[in-house]
């Protein structure tokens, strides 16, 4: 009988939206399972910030405080990728969890291979669907920069999965069935030899919001013509409440920051709109954004490949279009 | 010192992927095999540290022997020793490739063992994580700056919306992601030299796959799209269709 145990991160003890979406899954994966599943937090949360997973359908949240975890090393310590691998592999092998959900974020992609090799699991990352057929797992990955679509089967009882952001549907369900068990840290092996890798300190952009997060990007390409238009891409994006992105040519220009490239050699991105002013489409910069779920292209050449996977566009001068696209946003908005 | 750097052979990203006869993998004829990009600044990472305080360096690849490619591209770099470890068909998962190179890297023992942060076939992010689990080594991936002293290592790694700043020690696995470093383009005479130098070739010691993938698709297929072809004048008229058609705001 399968258990299921959804590790849900939170930042700053926020949750994304992404933590929404893992415990939504989880709950459906478990009622096609027919199975139990409960949630696991890491973090400085009260219960009532922690009770907030149960709209989206947790019932069990066992909860680690992590100042407490942290002292067990002690130090300048924000937390430690090492010590949560081994604390979460511990929890489920202790409890006869068999399958863990990750988020597919920075953190889910650096601790979910871990809890994988700890838990004697099978690991796919990054996936974007799951089937159930009668007891058996199987789940969609994109490959290729997202050019084709892999279903994968699991030869194993145990697996780990790390749910792609964006993707799976956060749903809010009426129920109230939250209930917080905290985790007593010295039942889990936890020593401060565990701290092999540590956070010292968290840099963020202020105010800036991330292509890899965002639900709306507006991207610009070399139809920009040079870094000091750009401010029409960034007029766009703060009436959208968007993320700038850009190709990978003004990347490598030295118009745009890496942070902002989206593509192959980028960021794979999946949000609700993506805007793509000046960018003709090359096969790399679409592998990074094609699976956005709907795509306006501007552009002044109709036969820009952007347009093969436009689900709206203009064609003409982004310098015209831009100013009067962002007024008439603003009017509905 | 000693430095290894895993290293995979992957098609050429502007490759137009077709599926092949099996329905399981892509179609190779036609396809162009590269060097998987991040595995560049993984291998410039460890020439730079050669250079600047001496190593023994090391390409290790796990594959069929087209990987060969890989630690060719490697030696032209000025990696100095190659190990393929064979593998007798492309059917093999992260957790093979992961085993397979641990057992490697747990006899030849390196301080420091650098990785491309994914490869751009599987994307996975997962094998210098899985590494790393398995050899009971600290690692980091996405790393975008990496200092060392003698033992200890400060590293920044690439998150949403910014970075972390991690301290760990040798020896370590650091997964290089694009903007830690400039990748050197070989010259003639490495490339030549490369063509003849020797790859120690070594059996796979580990086969049993946890994953399997059963098919492989293109995404579907597109409808057409609605492009208005008014310029300016169809500005309105986009935002309208975003809000009562997409209802996408």
């Amino acid at each position: 009988m399968a258990k299921i145990l959804a590790y849900i991160e939170s930042k700053e003890n926020k949750f994304k939206n992404s933590a929404f979406e893992t415990v939504s899954e989880a709950k459906r994966l478990s009622q096609a399972l027919g199975c139990d599943f409960a949630s696991l937090v890491i973090s400085n949360q009260s219960e009532d910030e922690l009770k907030v997973l149960g709209n989206y359908g947790a019932g069990e949240i066992f909860h680690i405080n992590l100042d407490e975890m942290n002292s067990l090393k002690g130090g300048n310590i924000k937390y430690s990728y090492s010590a949560i691998a081994k604390a979460v592999s511990e929890f489920a092998k202790q409890n006869g969890f068999t399958v863990i959900l990750f988020s597919g974020t920075a953190f889910g992609k650096a601790v979910s291979p871990a809890v994988s090799i700890l838990t004697d699991s099978a690991l796919v990352p990054d996936i974007t669907k799951i089937n159930v057929d009668g007891g058996n797992i199987s789940v969609i990955k994109p490959v290729y920069a997202g050019k084709a679509f892999a279903e994968i089967k699991v030869n194993t009882p145990n697996l780990v999965l790390s749910l792609r952001p964006n993707v799976f549907k956060a749903e809010k369900t009426d129920s109230d069935n939250a209930t917080i068990k905290k985790i007593d840290i010295t039942s889990l092996n936890l020593s401060a030899d565990d701290f092999t890798t540590i956070v010292t300190d968290v840099v963020l952009s202020q105010g800036k919001l991330d292509v890899a997060e965002a639900d709306k990007i507006v991207s610009g390409g070399r139809g920009m013509k040079g870094p000091e238009n750009f401010y029409l891409i960034e007029e766009l994006a703060a009436v959208l409440g968007a993320a700038t992105g850009a190709s990978r040519a003004v990347v490598d220009a030295g118009w745009r920051p890496h942070s902002e490239q989206v593509g192959q050699t980028g960021k794979t991105v999946s949000p609700g709109l993506y805007i793509a002013c000046g960018i003709s489409g090359a096969i790399q910069h679409l592998a990074g954004m094609s699976s956005s779920k709907c795509i306006v292209a501007i552009n002044k050449d109709k036969d820009a490949p952007i347009f093969q996977v436009a689900d709206y566009g203009i064609i003409g001068d982004v310098f015209e279009i831009l100013p009067v696209l962002t007024e008439e946003f603003k009017k509905v908005l | 010192m000693k430095i290894a750097v895993c290293v995979s052979l992957v098609p050429d990203s502007t490759t137009k992927v077709k599926i092949g006869n099996s329905g399981k993998s892509i179609d190779e004829n036609g396809v162009t095999f590269i060097l998987n990009p991040y595995d560049e600044y993984a291998v410039e990472a460890a020439v730079q540290l050669k250079e600047k305080q001496g190593a023994e360096t090391y390409a290790i690849s796990f594959g069929t022997d087209k990987s060969k490619e890989a630690i060719k591209k490697a030696y032209q770099m000025g990696i100095e020793k190659g190990i393929l470890i064979k593998s007798s068909s492309e059917d093999y998962d992260n957790y093979t490739v992961a085993k397979n190179l641990s057992d490697v890297l747990a006899e030849l023992k390196p301080d420091l063992i650098f990785f491309g942060k994914q490869s751009i076939d599987f994307d996975g992010l997962a094998i210098p994580a899985m590494v790393a689990t398995m050899l009971n080594m600290p690692f980091v991936n996405v790393v975008t700056k990496l200092d060392i002293n003698v033992t200890e290592i400060s590293a920044e790694r690439e998150i949403e919306g910014g970075k972390e700043v991690i301290s760990t020690s040798m020896p370590a696995i650091i997964g290089t992601q694009k903007g830690i470093n400039e990748p050197r383009y070989p010259n003639l005479k490495s490339i030549m030299a490369s063509k003849s130098k020797p790859i120690e070739e070594k059996a796979a010691t580990y086969s049993g796959n946890k994953i399997e993938i059963i098919s492989m698709a293109l995404p579907p297929a597109k409808g057409k799209g609605k492009i208005l072809e008014g310029g300016v004048a169809s500005a309105a008229e986009l935002v309208r269709l975003l809000r009562d058609e997409a209802k996408i705001i």
